[in-house]
């Protein structure tokens, strides 16, 4: 086990290093330049803007570019913006937190509720309960989060006036709480959905009948027989969600003007500051690829046939 | 035990053995080996909800090649005199006036007519890529193991590592020009991980199944083993998230637009409407809410139509 996790981390690195390379380069093909940008529309000499391409590495071939980056990510420096002159540390530093409290309150909400009405409706195949889950979780599938968001400030905010329309304080939980269900939704509908699948068909396995035929008590077979089986494919959803919630929050954050990654995210397309983009998606890979790794030991743990070599 | 191994060979290949049963049974005369496809096909044309999705994309996809047939009204004429967010006039029916005028003065159910087109196009367009493309990758993966895995594995990873939105964020927004194809390809680039994992998954546990085995130590080539053994029964769970993931491109493609970096004017799409319409919320909600409900029923459409043929071709869940 040990070294299968040592294992693990190692294969992370080239993963990382792939997935913030096609990042890099893409915001390398971008359009616009942002030392051009820093001009504005006055006339300017030619020799500035190349002495501060100079000064910020920016006339180096894009690998060397890519490897003084990464050295400096490796020691935790992630830069600086070019117009603002803002460390992007700072940026991080401020926006994560919010974005992170968002996501661990839709994540819960998911787990809790969509695992909660999988089990209800998987435990009775196409009984009322089940019909009923289906199509409401068809609804909420159907609905993009930004559909559901603007309904439910509509509604909440405009028509009765239980809130306002927008994240006053980004820190507030009880702000946060809006936003979290919205954001929540669609992986809450999948979770359910996938839940309830996985039991209706894991309710015929073979192993099942020979728990009933046992004649063990219906909560052993439901919580240890069945529930262990199911939600493998749960666990894997909800390891590689972790990731889209983060950057689901872009849309919520934007409907509901909460100043998180999101925010900054499209704050740095639009003027064009890769290093704040490739800084904050680096930070979204790495949580996104310790999870998997917990997800992949849950397997282990859910599943004794699988076995780490 | 060879026989044994045999003998479940049987009846896993000709389906579930207890509805065979039953058949046998009741109706000697109509034992006709009936293939899984006419199987399903008698078990869809008498489910109510395949129907009723079945109409409905059928009307969208005759509103998506034709929408010059529903109004006459073009979804880019724009009267700011006359028509500027005059609220919907609903007993008009299919008038251009019937949902009412935008902020700009054009008429909403125009646009929503013409506005299919752009949805349709991406969400199946995206669902084939992203559907070959992975089960391709997923298969070989699973199936050949050893260094071969690792490295598709690893390219997966690395492809799944970035978060969809946020990668579609950036992809995008490199095209001065994004015309349908660009967002289909784009779209695809990034999605076909999720298939080739589950399809990786599926085969793995698959070819231990003594059917595969038992093939194999009957002299099966490779080709025909992955095409008709393991592809078969690899299929259902790639099929779920394939059909599954058809709404979701087509909320993807209208979220995409909707932050501005998919489809753009001149283009008429909902996502963009969507987003034109959100400066109004308060005063004209329904400049935003009925495009809205456009891209939620046609999601909803391919979802309950995925639906009903997972469960026709899923023996599994009889």
């Amino acid at each position: 086990m040990g070294r299968y996790v040592a294992r693990r981390l190692l294969q992370m690195i080239p993963v990382f290093i792939g997935s913030t390379l096609l990042i890099f380069l893409m915001m390398y093909a971008l359009p616009g330049d942002p030392v051009r940008a820093l001009m504005g529309e006055q006339a300017f000499d030619p020799s500035v803007v190349e002495n501060i391409r100079r000064d910020l590495g920016l006339d180096l071939p894009i690998w060397q570019q890519y490897a003084n980056y990464l050295g400096g990510l490796v020691q935790g420096d992630f830069g600086t913006e070019i117009a603002s002159q803002r460390p992007i540390a700072d940026i991080i530093a401020e926006a994560f937190p919010v974005t992170i409290r968002l996501t661990l309150f839709a994540f819960t909400f998911t787990v809790l509720v969509g695992i909660g009405l999988g089990v209800i409706a998987g435990l009775r195949p196409d009984s009322v309960r089940d019909r009923g889950l289906l199509t409401l979780t068809l609804v909420l599938i159907s609905m993009p989060s930004f559909v559901l968001g603007y309904l439910m400030q509509y509604f909440f905010a405009f028509q009765l006036q239980l809130t306002t329309p927008t994240v006053q304080d980004s820190e507030s939980i009880g702000d946060l709480f809006l936003p979290a269900i919205v954001l929540g939704s669609l992986s809450l509908a999948y979770v359910a959905r996938l839940t309830r699948t996985s039991m209706a068909e894991n309710l015929r396995a073979d192993y099942m009948r020979t728990a009933v035929a046992k004649g063990l008590p219906r909560g052993r077979i439901v919580g240890v027989h069945l529930m262990r089986n199911s939600l493998i494919p749960v666990v894997t959803f909800l390891g590689t969600d972790i990731g889209n919630l983060m950057t689901g929050a872009i849309v919520t954050e934007s409907i509901f003007n909460v100043q998180g990654v999101g925010d900054a995210i499209f704050e740095a397309l639009t003027r064009r500051e890769g290093a704040t983009v490739v800084g904050i998606a680096s930070l979204i890979v790495i949580v996104y690829l310790l999870t998997s790794l917990l997800v992949d030991l849950l397997y282990a743990v859910l599943d004794p046939r699988i076995r780490y070599a | 035990m060879p026989e044994k191994t045999a003998d479940k060979v049987e009846t896993t290949v000709a389906t579930d053995p207890a509805p065979g049963a039953a058949a046998t049974e009741a109706a000697p005369a109509s034992a006709k080996a009936r293939s899984l496809w006419s199987d399903a096909w008698n078990d869809l044309r008498r489910n109510p909800l395949f129907l009723v999705s079945a109409v409905l994309i059928l009307l969208l996809l005759v509103l998506a090649a034709a929408p010059g047939l529903f109004t006459s009204a073009s979804p880019r004429d724009a009267d700011l005199a006359k028509h500027f967010l005059q609220p919907p006039n609903w007993g008009n029916f299919f008038a251009a006036d019937w949902l009412g005028y935008d902020g700009q003065g054009r008429s909403i159910y125009a646009r929503v007519v013409y506005g299919a087109r752009a949805s349709i196009m991406v969400g199946i367009g995206v669902t084939l890529l992203v559907a070959v493309l992975g089960t391709a990758v997923g298969m070989i993966a699973g199936y050949f193991g050893g260094w071969l895995d690792s490295v598709l594995s690893r390219v997966t990873d690395v492809f799944m590592g970035i978060p969809y939105l946020l990668g579609a964020l950036v992809v995008l927004t490199t095209f001065e020009e994004r015309s349908v194809w660009v967002v289909m390809l784009a779209m695809a680039f990034l999605g076909w991980t999720q298939i080739a994992r589950v399809a990786r998954g599926s085969v793995i546990t698959i070819k231990q199944a003594d059917y595969v085995v038992a093939a194999k130590a009957l002299g099966a080539s490779t080709t025909r083993i992955l095409m008709k053994h393991i592809l078969p029964n690899a299929l259902a769970p790639i099929i779920v998230v394939s059909t599954i993931a058809l709404g979701g491109y087509i909320a993807a493609e209208a979220t995409l637009s909707f932050l501005g970096v998919g489809l753009a004017e001149p283009t008429v799409s909902w996502g963009v409407d969507v987003s034109t319409g959100r400066q109004q919320l308060r005063n004209a909600p329904y400049v935003l809410i009925i495009p809205s409900v456009m891209v939620s029923v046609t999601v909803l459409s391919f979802l309950m139509f995925g639906d009903a043929v997972r469960n026709a071709l899923d023996p599994k869940l009889r």
